[in-house]
């Protein structure tokens, strides 16, 4: 099967900056696929090469086989992209913008089922007539989300979709992204919401510094962390002996790496030797983030 | 839907929605340019009418009309264009135009046409207003209609070229003041070249805006400062050429796609 997405050495230099060295990637049809990495770490590069915002110095990018540059109108017919900054048209309604979008795409009236199926499942059917400026952040993020998919694209391309967006708003939208993914859309995201990551995709890619330094599916990510993380509410500080586990600290609460389960009776010891008391107490499995954070210290 | 059909639609969707920006914003578009254009003749026919005659037999104030109609057409069709560009690049919604099929040249089209119209709309509501008060004749309404469209279109195209070089509203506002304005003011909209000192009146034939006037005035009086097929192989040379500038740095993605 044609993959959704395929990079090739994609190489893009902006001046003297070289925001992607050698990317390869491929993403299968279907999947459900995180782009992780820090800021400047060239994901949205990635997503501008893909939705042809910007053009890549070498190498090549097809989406569902596609190649941007030569076949640029099939491969922008089988994207959909949502930006990360919260843009919009202030001189229209939301039907009529995604109308306009839907027209770009050469799709008239026989399309607008569609556009008020979107409106509905994002909650925007009370505020399809209402101008985009007066419209809250959450509404224009759900806008952004329609517009994204007035084409119905096969492959939809996240960028930081629940940035600044409330609790609840974020639950709806992923409850309807995994709808999108359960009838077939090949979804890619990048979030710095890791638990996100963790909960949705499948496999996830990291980038650091323009380069792919992880591609793998989540749970052997996961899997490739050993050790455990224990949380700690103390009384006092932590003894001088312990001092080499610490993650990260707040005041007396602490978080502590270990090697394996079997080092919380040692951790415990050295703290009744020094007479401090546990106050409370978590032993956490190993998330993302600690792939994240371990992976980003190595490379 | 047939193929050719839905390659149509996009085009024409970005058309219609750049027409459709100008009209909802009307009484600032058309309404106020009318306006300015009706307040010049005021005050110029106050002034100079009766003391001035330009061409044997032709008021000054009906002289004016065409001069005055042209040069808000063209300001209104450079207008559209550049504000749109420049708009969408600083609010960012450019974007959902660049993430589409749309091809540079059909981009570059849907923009043209909508300066066009916006271009003529303005310019046949002067020219409605002004009827109501003084008897204008239309010798070659075809030369009127010829000058008016590549005019405008020429404009419209160096509304491209601007709002694609600009970066913020203060390079737009110098554009607008120190290119267009004094173009379309020493064209000849208010006088005939033929007043000026033979130096100026050399200098006048090097501004192109001075052939869309003399043009287009030549189609309501049959009359002009020189020959207007000259005038409109001018413009249509000077239209062609900006659009080949405009459509190559759109086919470059010039401060569109990095």
């Amino acid at each position: 099967m044609t993959p959704a997405i395929k990079i090739d050495q994609v190489h893009k230099q902006f001046g003297a900056l070289h925001a992607l060295k050698g990317v390869d990637l491929t993403i299968e049809q279907g999947e459900f696929f995180a782009l992780l990495g820090p800021n400047g770490a060239g994901k949205s590069t990635l997503i501008n090469l893909l939705a042809g915002l910007t053009r890549p110095t070498s190498g090549s990018l097809a989406v569902m086989g596609y190649d941007v540059i030569d076949q640029y109108r099939q491969a922008r017919h089988a994207i959909g992209v949502v930006p990360q900054e919260l843009v919009f048209d202030p001189f229209f309604n939301v039907r009529e913008m995604l109308r306009f979008q839907a027209g770009y795409f050469g799709k008239g009236p026989e399309n607008d089922a569609w556009i008020d199926e979107v409106i509905e499942s994002l909650g925007l059917t009370d505020k399809a007539g209402t101008n985009m400026r007066r419209l809250s952040g959450g509404m224009k993020r759900r806008a952004l989300i329609a517009q994204a998919l007035v084409h119905k694209p096969p492959v939809i391309v996240l960028d930081e979709p629940t940035a600044g967006v409330d609790v609840e708003l974020r639950y709806m939208l992923w409850e309807f992204i995994k709808r999108l993914n359960r009838e077939g859309h090949t979804i890619i995201l990048t979030t710095h919401y890791l638990e996100e990551a963790e909960n949705l995709c499948s496999r996830v890619a990291l980038l650091k510094q323009g380069e792919v330094i992880a591609l793998n599916s989540t749970k052997n990510l996961l899997a490739t962390i050993s050790g455990k993380k224990l949380r700690l509410k103390l009384s006092a500080a932590l003894p001088g002996s312990l001092t080499d586990l610490i993650r990260l600290q707040e005041k007396h609460n602490y978080t502590l790496s270990l090697q394996s389960v079997n080092q919380v009776e040692y951790v415990l010891a050295e703290l009744r030797n020094a007479n401090i008391l546990v106050e409370d107490m978590q032993l956490i499995e190993p998330d993302l983030e600690d792939v994240f954070v371990d992976l980003m210290g190595r490379a | 839907m047939s193929l050719i059909d839905q390659q149509f639609r996009g085009p024409w969707t970005l058309f219609k929605k750049e027409i459709l920006r100008f009209w909802r914003v009307s009484f600032q578009t058309v309404a106020a340019p009318v306006m300015t254009a009706l307040l010049y003749l005021l005050i110029f026919s106050h002034v100079l009418g009766g003391r001035v005659e330009v061409y044997p037999g032709v008021p000054y104030t009906t002289f004016l009309i065409p001069g005055l109609i042209m040069m808000s057409v063209l300001q209104n069709a450079f207008a559209n264009s550049s504000s749109s560009l420049i708009q969408s690049k600083v609010m960012g919604n450019i974007i959902f135009v660049l993430l589409t099929p749309l091809s540079y040249l059909e981009f570059f089209l849907a923009f043209l046409a909508a300066s066009i119209i916006r271009g003529l709309c303005v310019g046949f509501s002067i020219y409605l207003v002004a009827i109501c008060f003084i008897d204008l004749p239309l010798t070659h309404p075809l030369f009127i209609l010829a000058f008016a469209v590549f005019g405008s279109g020429m404009l419209g195209a160096f509304g491209i070229i601007a709002g694609l070089w600009a970066e913020k509203f203060d390079q737009m506002a110098a554009f607008q003041n120190f290119v267009i304005m004094p173009l379309s003011f020493l064209s000849g909209v208010f006088y005939s070249i033929h007043s000026l000192p033979p130096f100026w009146q050399k200098v006048s034939h090097l501004n192109p805006f001075f052939y869309m006037i003399d043009g287009f005035r030549y189609g309501f009086f049959g009359q002009g400062d020189i020959s207007a097929w000259f005038s409109l192989s001018v413009v249509v040379g000077s239209f062609i050429a900006l659009s080949f500038i405009t459509i190559s740095m759109l086919k470059a993605g010039y401060k569109l796609r990095g």
